[in-house]
């Protein structure tokens, strides 16, 4: 039996994991730009499918086939944020959501048109085939990398919000954006970077994912769903929220999958409204009044 | 918002309206009158989610939990109880205004994103229910053969919907009774200070009035014409599957009503029409049409942002005043 709990609780790390990439773009872009991005999991889905042909273009390579297709997906970003997100920051909450929300219906298309509609399953990058027995069961390794690689990134990110001239421009502009272009940042600079940094981590997620999670259209739905439920429980705006929210939630899903099959998706989102209910703000957001809430 | 439903202008509009809707099936395909019913339905389904966003100032992302409710409830009742659609109408109605009322009691003490992101879990606490809930909802597989009943009141009436036709005549009836009922909702002083709190929640609280009470009954009324709409579904379609209660399709009352114009009555509706005519014509060509329907949501939001209703309103208005 705890042989099973820690099992199955690895499994939820490896979950978690790929989560917290596209939760950590969300939420940073939500933190900076104010902008709640419905088609951040199609960026997740666009790398996972870029990931996989690039790796096929460069003759199986995954690694440099990962970091092609993570570099078109920023790009894209790039281009995304300069050219639809840009108009619409003043604009009223549902016409930003309305917007995100066509970016999801034309990337699902797209990727279709593109790839087809079928499930898909690439193989495992070479060096992290096979599996480790732990406990007496066959463990992939290269779920053992995705659990180590999860909090490198978060560790990266750290550095870089906290050590960078660029971090330090990010934490003074989600703190408030007119202060922070008064003192000289130029805002439309820092909002395009930081759009495209979200769009690469998604990216990355997308193309880690590809080994273990098949390549399938509607993926970008499901996960985006997912990284909401992450984002809202760790606080908008706030990694350290994202993080720990995305373990809890890969765990509840692993344990959840065991326990209550039935009822584990329900859970997740009862436990996303009892956390908006009682601290809309979040585990570890900033504290919000009710008047603003 | 300004009067101006009083135009002969529009009295001839809706007089033309209601006379085409009428002699429709004298005329239309088989396939043009089961259109038609499904722009009712999602007018239906908008109109009383623009009552909580439009009118109120709250944009929920569940809707489809509430429309779905109705529809798996008469659904059930169909299927498994009685053939009555009145009952089963009737009964899904109720049951969708009981979850509203649950449901809303928590989300009302919330306004913008947080009320989003709350409906939003609600709506997919909902879905996932369906989708699990093998024994009752038939999980993934859905509800099949469900029948369409017959419309009947013992003692007094009794009519056969087994054609498209008339159960159209059906749906027309109750959509026409909800929206001329929710016509006089938003204009009573009910509507007037739901207006009041989208504008300046803190004005109308000064007055003594209960903001959240208000936005409770609002978010009751809209859930329970979600629900109606949902009713009206599983008769006509015979089956029910989870997707309704996805939030993909909580996503269509929010763009249909931006798509009309959210801050007029008719905006839910012409949106629907929009929405559904303009899906049919690209699926005719291509089975992408979300690509198509995406660029067409991006030029709106991006140019016309009081919707089609709103655009076309300000372009006669000036023209006049000249």
């Amino acid at each position: 039996m705890v042989e099973t709990l820690i099992f199955q609780g690895l499994i939820g790390l490896s979950l978690a994991m790929y989560i917290w990439l596209v939760a950590a773009g969300l939420t940073l872009v939500f933190g900076v730009l104010g902008v709640l991005n419905f088609a951040h999991g199609s960026l997740y889905m666009l790398g996972a499918y870029l990931t996989e042909t690039c790796t096929a273009l460069l003759g199986g390579n995954f690694w440099l086939g990962l970091l092609l297709a993570t570099i078109i997906v920023a790009v894209l970003g790039v281009g995304l944020e300069c050219f639809f997100f840009r108009p619409m920051y003043r604009l009223p909450l549902a016409y930003q959501l309305l917007m995100t929300f066509a970016f999801v219906l034309i990337f699902d298309d797209l990727v279709k048109m593109v790839w087809g509609p079928v499930y898909r399953v690439p193989p495992t990058p070479k060096g992290l085939e096979g599996s480790l027995s732990i406990l007496g069961r066959a463990f992939p390794v290269y779920n053992v990398f995705i659990i180590g690689l999860g909090p490198l990134v978060a560790l990266l990110l750290w550095l870089i919000l906290e050590k960078t001239s660029w971090g330090k421009m990010i934490r003074a502009s989600a703190s408030s954006r007119e202060m922070a272009s008064a003192i000289g940042i130029n805002i439309k600079m820092l909002f395009t970077t930081v759009f495209a940094f979200g769009a690469w981590l998604a990216a990355l997620g997308g193309g880690l994912s590809i080994p273990i999670r098949a390549v399938s259209p509607g993926m970008g739905t499901f996960i985006i769903i997912e990284a909401f439920v992450v984002v809202v429980i760790g606080g908008l705006g706030s990694l350290k929220g994202a993080f720990i929210g995305a373990v809890l939630i890969g765990l509840l899903e692993a344990y959840g999958t065991l326990f209550l099959p039935v009822f584990e998706m329900f859970f997740i989102f009862f436990l996303m409204a009892v956390v908006l209910i009682v601290q809309p703000g979040g585990l570890f957001g900033t504290q919000v009044s009710h008047e603003e809430a | 918002m300004k009067r101006r439903e009083g135009s002969i202008l529009n009295i001839i509009l809706i007089l033309l309206l209601l006379v085409g809707l009428a002699l429709l099936p004298q005329v239309a395909s088989r396939f043009s009158i089961y259109l038609t019913i499904q722009i009712l339905l999602l007018s239906l389904l908008a109109m009383g989610f623009n009552l909580l966003f439009g009118y109120t100032g709250l944009l929920s992302f569940g809707h489809a939990a509430f429309y779905a409710i109705g529809a798996y409830a008469a659904g059930l009742i169909l299927k498994e109880a009685t053939p009555s659609l009145l009952l089963a109408v009737l009964v899904g109605t109720a049951v969708a205004a009981l979850f509203s009322l649950v449901i809303g009691f928590f989300c009302v003490r919330h306004t913008k994103i947080y009320f989003s992101m709350l409906t939003l879990a609600f709506g997919m606490m909902v879905y996932s229910l369906i989708w699990k809930w093998r024994d009752v909802t038939g999980g993934d597989d859905g509800l099949i053969g469900i029948p369409r009943g017959t419309l009947s009141i013992p003692g007094l009436l009794q009519v056969n919907l087994h054609s498209m036709e008339s159960y159209y005549y059906f749906v027309l009836i109750v959509c026409l009774l909800s929206t001329l009922f929710l016509h006089r909702l938003v204009h009573s002083s009910f509507g007037l200070i739901l207006q009041g709190i989208r504008e300046n929640a803190e004005r109308v609280a000064f007055t003594g009035i209960s903001v959240q009470h208000y936005r409770l009954l609002a978010f009751i009324i809209s859930g329970a014409f979600a629900g109606l709409a949902g009713t009206l579904l599983p008769p006509l379609e015979n089956t029910l599957a989870p997707a309704v209660a996805h939030w993909t399709k909580s996503a269509e009352p929010v763009l249909v009503s931006l798509l009309g114009g959210a801050q007029t009555f008719a905006g839910p509706i012409i949106g629907s029409i929009l929405f559904l005519v303009i899906k049919e014509s690209i699926v005719r060509h291509t089975e992408y049409w979300l690509i198509w329907f995406g660029a067409i949501l991006l030029v709106l939001v991006l140019g016309f942002r009081g919707g089609i209703v709103g655009f076309l309103y300000e372009n006669v208005l000036t023209r006049l005043r000249r």
